[in-house]
């Protein structure tokens, strides 16, 4: 329920369709805003101020609350506390169209057009100009839309359709038709993450065309040197708190990234030192053709092999593609000397391997399904079925010695796993996998999204996974976790591998200095 | 609802011996004695007779809804992986054309194969559970590998399958049917057959690998695939059960009825995914059983049967027979909705 003290985003739209509203210095300030998600505490406590006529950057890495902070603005979260003021009035944004109305536009990373409608059709859509009889006037919504393009010096035909577009146009028309809402306030997440440099360019020129319009931009970007390039401010997050906000031309890169890790270390990550063995996994030169390539590197039996690396850079790519499930364009697999082809996943589970995805809820849990039926699911394969029949005594009690071993907390293993916490369905998902006994163990993300008893819990059961001779990687965007966990860690940009550091002499400058290039 | 209790208030050990939840079967099984007893009192209200307590009533109910159920045995399968099969029927009627061609007497003078009278039983009815395999196998193999959406390979398969059986004796029926294979239309002969295969595929979706890769697949294809499961495999698999037993529907659709005819079976597919549907399957995928299929069309007999008992009009039978399934599809997505909330 909105505070008496907010006004609501309708009568505040009213106001700003008849020019009342003040000229305020701050196009856009946030209060002490909490925002909390089940078992996560997404925000907390955050505060941040757009000037007009400013582009501010907000940085921080994966999981430091940016997106989160960007929604509220957007209006599609509503805060569990704090205050968000539109040129100092309060107000309370229910939704994406209040947001919009109130001049707040946001590009989102993934796209939001509808690919077989022309890009007139897209910019104008709900508010498509009419003729006499109430229908769309195509030839002044294409006018409309040339008119838009020339102010913003884009070449795009009105007519094409959003489907035939690149990337970059399709962020062009987004930018357009942010835009064309008159808005004050901009909000692009990554912008240029899918962008050619002179493509970088021509958005950078039509930012700066924007923000002499007195138009406020708030700019999410992993990269360094757009900070410098584009940014007036810089606000930077961290586990998501805030940090702090400088002027751009008063920071060094080092600043930067000293801001965005600087936390200390805790106990949290019990990897014991064990003998290493024989090498069990070794990949030469694995490329999938556009998104990562020439990737080499090798894991030995009780080694944890960590994966750093930024959203986008390939990650889990890698993952995906030694499990079989986008098989390798080029280059070599070999396990324990052995060369082999993985076409599928079946064929990676045949050779040992298990791979815990970092989406539980899109490629992990069956969520409809009991905690009995998740976990046996796997093992299946090749063990407790006899004729066709699974042995459904042996196989449960196997999956309730795993669950009893993994501390699952569920009533019985007959609970649907979606009234499962989010660490208890990582832990099935984890006893799904070690059902099947494997030697090679990835993990994507293991701990994200789940809370802080059961990360341990889990950092611990890898631990000991490691000690029994299994080969284990793990992807993972906490940086304390890669480097509390691995022995050595690989880290990627753009899809390529930027190098290697061991645990004695990793530290998170070196690996974000690698990551973010 | 017994699945609302929260997972994270137990701390104790996890334990084996816990019943399953109160299977869903006994809400659908509720429905059906309510409707029976509706029937009951108006019958007693306005016919002036009991409605149950009449075994000849009740043995032709279930006669009549026998085919059904068999397709909708299959179809049931197919609602679990999160498909469709909208050919049943057709494929009823293709392949009761078919295997009836195969299973003409030498008495009858028009035979559609002359040379190929007095068959042994066994012929026409591989020859239609063959027909049947195949419809089915094609359905699954254009679902799995051209990833073209469920409803619209199983709408071609109807059509075309339709169109099959016009087209084999240019619109002639197929009569003179020898005993042998008329046997299997004859009294509960395809009573029997229905619970038989409702008994296999109960088994089969219970304590079976097909059956748990099955749910896993309508669950979560994404997942079920990282499992290691080879989900085009298994669903041409599932899709060419739901052909083998359309086949067998149509079979005993021409033993029953001693003669074949091009428009047998007509509708059936909606009657099927009807009785599946009302049984509890979710058209979303990963829920539904075969138990229930069988009271959701015992279910639909009942109604049926219920109206002619008390003299309802055809017409209005249709009517609410309609009502009745839409009723169970919005209390399917409600109970969805529910859940996620």
């Amino acid at each position: 329920m909105p505070s008496p003290a907010t006004v609501s985003p309708p009568t505040m739209a009213a106001v700003r369709a008849s020019g009342a509203v003040p000229n305020a210095e701050y196009l856009l300030t946030v209060e002490n805003v909490r925002k909390e998600f089940p078992g996560v505490l997404a925000l907390d406590d955050v505060s941040f101020r757009l000037r007009r006529g400013t582009v501010h950057a907000l940085m921080g890495e994966n999981g430091a609350g940016k997106s989160t902070l960007m929604k509220i603005l957007a209006g599609i979260y509503t805060p569990d506390r704090g205050e968000v003021r539109l040129k100092g009035v309060p107000i309370r944004l229910q939704s994406p169209l209040d947001a919009l109305e109130n001049g707040i536009a946001m590009i989102h990373q993934e796209l939001n057009l509808m690919p077989f409608m022309t890009v007139a059709e897209n910019i104008w859509i709900r508010r498509e100009p009419l003729n006499g009889f109430g229908l769309v006037d195509h030839g002044r919504m294409r006018r409309m839309t040339a008119d838009l393009f020339k102010r913003l010096n884009i070449g795009i035909d009105p007519e094409s359709q959003v489907r035939d577009l690149s990337v970059a146009n399709r962020q062009m028309v987004e930018i357009a038709k942010a835009v064309s809402y008159e808005s004050d306030v901009l909000i692009m997440d990554e912008p240029t993450s899918a962008l050619t440099e002179r493509e970088v360019a021509h958005l950078f020129e039509i930012i700066r065309d924007l923000r002499g319009q007195g138009i406020g931009i708030v700019y999410i970007t992993h990269k360094m040197n757009e900070l410098f390039e584009i940014a007036d401010e810089v606000s930077v997050f961290r586990d998501g708190r805030y940090i702090g906000t400088h002027l751009s031309s008063e920071v060094t890169r080092d600043d930067i990234i000293r801001m965005m890790v600087g936390r200390e270390l805790t106990q949290m990550f019990p990897k014991e030192t064990v003998p290493i063995g024989e090498t069990v996994l070794s990949v030469k030169d694995l490329s999938l053709k556009g998104v990562f390539s020439d990737v080499s590197f090798e894991v030995r039996a009780g080694e944890i092999l960590g994966i750093a690396g930024l959203v986008g850079s390939g990650r889990s790519n890698v993952a995906e593609t030694i499990f079989g499930m986008t098989p390798a364009t080029g280059g070599s697999i070999e396990i324990r000397g052995r060369p082999v082809t993985i076409d599928s996943p079946t064929t990676a589970i045949r050779e040992g391997m298990a791979f815990i995805t970092e989406d539980r809820k899109e490629t992990g849990c069956l969520l409809i399904l009991d905690v009995l039926e998740n976990m046996q699911i796997a093992v299946l394969q090749d063990r407790f079925v006899k004729g066709g029949f699974v042995s459904e005594r042996e196989v449960s009690a196997a999956c309730a010695a795993m669950a009893d071993k993994l501390r699952v907390k569920t009533p019985n293993l007959y609970e649907r796993v979606e009234n499962l916490s989010g660490g208890n369905q990582q832990k099935v998902l984890i006893g799904r996998w070690l059902l099947t006994e494997p030697r090679i163990l990835i993990l994507d993300e293991p701990t994200r999204g789940i809370d802080i008893g059961a990360k341990a819990e889990i950092h611990r059961l890898v631990s000991v996974l490691a000690k029994d001779g299994v080969a284990v990687i793990m992807i993972s965007s906490e940086m304390p976790e890669v480097l509390g966990m691995s022995d050595r860690i690989m880290v990627m940009h753009e899809g390529r591998v930027t190098g290697f550091l061991d645990r004695a002499e990793a530290d998170q400058l070196k690996v974000m200095e690698l990551a973010a290039r | 609802m017994t699945t609302e209790r929260t997972a994270q208030a137990s701390l104790a050990p996890v334990q084996t011996r816990t019943r399953r939840r109160l299977p869903s079967e006994v809400n659908i099984l509720l429905v059906l004695l309510g409707i029976a007893l509706i029937y009951e009192v108006l019958g007693w209200i306005f016919v002036g007779q009991s409605f149950l307590m009449n075994q000849q009533r009740l043995t032709i109910m279930i006669l009549q809804v026998s085919v059904i159920g068999i397709i909708a045995v299959g179809v049931t399968q197919v609602i679990i992986t999160g498909g469709i099969d909208l050919s049943s029927g057709s494929v009823v009627g293709m392949t009761a054309m078919i295997a009836a061609s195969f299973a003409q007497s030498a008495a009858w003078t028009r035979a559609v194969y002359p040379s190929l009278t007095d068959l042994p039983f066994i012929v026409p009815m591989l020859v239609g559970l063959g027909i049947g395999l195949i419809a089915g196998l094609i359905n699954g193999a254009l679902i799995a590998y051209t990833r073209i959406p469920p409803f619209i390979a199983t709408l071609g398969m109807m059509v075309s399958a339709r169109g099959i059986s016009k087209w084999y004796t240019k619109g002639q029926p197929v009569s003179g049917l020898t005993d042998d294979f008329t046997f299997i239309g004859t009294g509960i002969a395809p009573v029997v057959v229905f619970l038989t295969v409702a008994a296999i595929f109960h088994i089969a979706l219970r304590y079976t690998r097909y059956g748990k890769f099955t749910y896993a697949i309508g669950a979560n294809v994404q997942a079920a695939r990282v499992s290691g499961i080879n989900v085009e495999r298994h669903l041409i698999k599932v899709y060419a059960i739901a052909g083998l037993l359309a086949g067998l529907a149509g079979i005993v659709t021409a033993a029953r009825a001693q003669t074949a005819q091009a428009g047998m079976g007509v509708m059936y597919e909606l009657d099927a995914i009807a009785a599946a549907v009302i049984g509890g399957a979710s058209l979303a995928g990963g829920v539904g059983r075969i138990t229930g299929t069988v009271i959701g069309t015992i279910i639909l007999g009942v109604m049926t049967s219920g109206f002619t008992f008390l003299r309802v009009d055809a017409y209005y039978q249709e009517i609410v027979k309609g009502m009745i399934i839409i009723a169970a599809v919005v209390v399917d997505v409600y109970r969805q909705k529910k859940r996620k909330t």
